[in-house]
């Protein structure tokens, strides 16, 4: 593939030309993706049917893309705006077609055809029939400003297809689960943790949610009794503020995981939320035992009010 | 005759040695900061591909990637004795997954003939 595409004359980028690096990494659209072009791939990557094109031989035709191009909009209703604390609403959004997605992965949300800002999926396919979402306003945030105060029941919305690589793949139902968020980085998790358990993962699956003070802490009665209907998950909140009311551990968030867990040989970690948690953590999970493959993480990059195109989540 | 490559054990070889290199190499306070800010899924594949050129495996990468690759870093101060500490790790790598001593000069014979490019000299 990689040869035939350079032959004529379409660059894309390359590296190694044997399969390792990972640089020519494509999705296909549509066709068969045989197991020998993705070689070393990360499970949510091949659920994706994304390939290495220096190692792709096709046999028949195939539909294929550079990664995250060709993302394609839709129109959505707003059928339930809540406040889930002070900072933070609920946006739940109603389709009229279907919508393929994993819990976690993020779309983006059009203010009008020049803002955008991606959000990441808070709900599960197969348990909630709309798309929920978790929206913290920023004190200069163009589109959380607009979800906070303008957008109303009943109104259309522009959002893109989903995409993202931080998602469950139950391909193993026993292994352990430690999952991680800061602030809203909640969103995605709480669709894992939900979509883990609705796949019938059996292994532990432990939840740390960490917020700056009590009054930034959503969602806690309900996963709260999600942990007493189902004895194998474990959920968490932390205060890394000064007062830490009872029932909620003290210190940031990836401080009190990575300390009540020491060893994660073997565990499937998922980080998401503030980038510096995200970086670290991803290197404090590796260095705690739990190899590269089993790390995945969505950092949530904030959008300067300058930029015009960049992607937050 | 088999390759270097084929006697170490292939593509599961590197796979396994992957996440044991990288481990060491960044629990290393000699060379860690080298991979502060780095992405730690980006750099497990080229610490992949290290290895694999190192096995004798399927590569190619030129001298020329080598230097542009680690230019930054020689900016920063990347020196022998840091490819020495890598060195080290690469070795006591193989020796843990209980690669014959032989096979494990043959890969470290592989590595040392990058040093130059590596090191910008």
């Amino acid at each position: 593939m990689l040869d035939c595409l350079t032959a004529h004359g379409v660059s894309i980028p390359s590296s190694c030309h044997a399969g390792i690096c990972q640089t020519c990494l494509m999705q296909a659209i549509s066709g068969n993706i045989p197991a020998t072009a993705q070689p070393g791939l990360k499970n949510t990557l091949v659920a994706q049917n994304y390939f290495l094109a220096c190692s792709f031989h096709p046999q028949e035709d195939v539909q294929i893309r550079l990664p995250m191009t060709g993302l394609g909009k839709l129109s959505a209703t707003v059928a339930e705006i809540d406040f889930l604390n002070t900072q933070i609403v609920r946006l739940k959004l109603a389709l009229n077609t279907k919508f393929n997605y994993k819990a976690g992965q993020f779309i983006n949300l059009f203010k009008d055809n020049a803002t955008s800002r991606a959000y990441s999926l808070a709900s599960v396919p197969g348990i909630d029939d709309q798309l929920q979402f978790h929206i913290r306003k920023l004190p200069d945030g163009l589109v959380s400003h607009w979800v906070h105060h303008d957008l109303k029941v009943g109104d259309n919305v522009d959002i893109s297809d989903a995409s993202g690589d931080c998602f469950y793949v139950p391909d193993m139902p026993d292994q352990k689960l430690l999952l991680i968020a800061t602030g809203t980085g909640l969103a995605p998790l709480y669709g894992i943790v939900r979509d883990a358990l609705f796949q019938g993962h059996s292994g532990t699956i432990k939840l740390y949610h960490g917020s700056n003070s009590p009054d930034l802490v959503y969602l806690s009665e309900e996963l709260k009794s999600l942990a007493l209907q189902f004895d194998h998950f474990n959920y968490t909140p932390c205060i890394s503020g000064k007062t830490v009311p009872q029932g909620f551990a003290a210190g940031r968030a990836q401080e009190v995981a990575f300390k009540e867990n020491q060893d994660l040989s073997g565990w499937r970690v998922f980080l998401c939320g503030h980038p510096k948690m995200v970086s670290t953590g991803k290197k404090l999970a590796f260095l705690a035992g739990a190899s590269t493959g089993n790390i995945y993480a969505d950092p949530f990059v904030l959008v300067p009010r300058s930029a015009s195109k960049t992607i937050s989540a | 005759m088999s390759s270097l490559y084929e006697k170490i054990g292939g593509e599961g070889a590197v796979n396994a040695a992957v996440d044991i290199f990288y481990r060491k190499v960044l629990k290393d306070d000699r060379i860690k900061h080298f991979f502060d800010g780095v992405d730690m899924a980006k750099q497990a594949a080229k610490q992949k591909a290290f290895l694999t050129v190192a096995f004798g495996g399927p590569n190619k990468y030129s001298g020329e990637d080598m230097r542009k690759g680690h230019a930054h870093l020689v900016k920063n101060g990347l020196n022998d004795s840091h490819f020495d500490a890598v060195m080290e790790h690469l070795g006591a790598t193989l020796k843990e997954l209980n690669v014959p001593a032989d096979l494990i000069g043959q890969a470290a014979a592989v590595a040392e003939s990058t040093r130059n490019d590596v090191l910008g000299k």
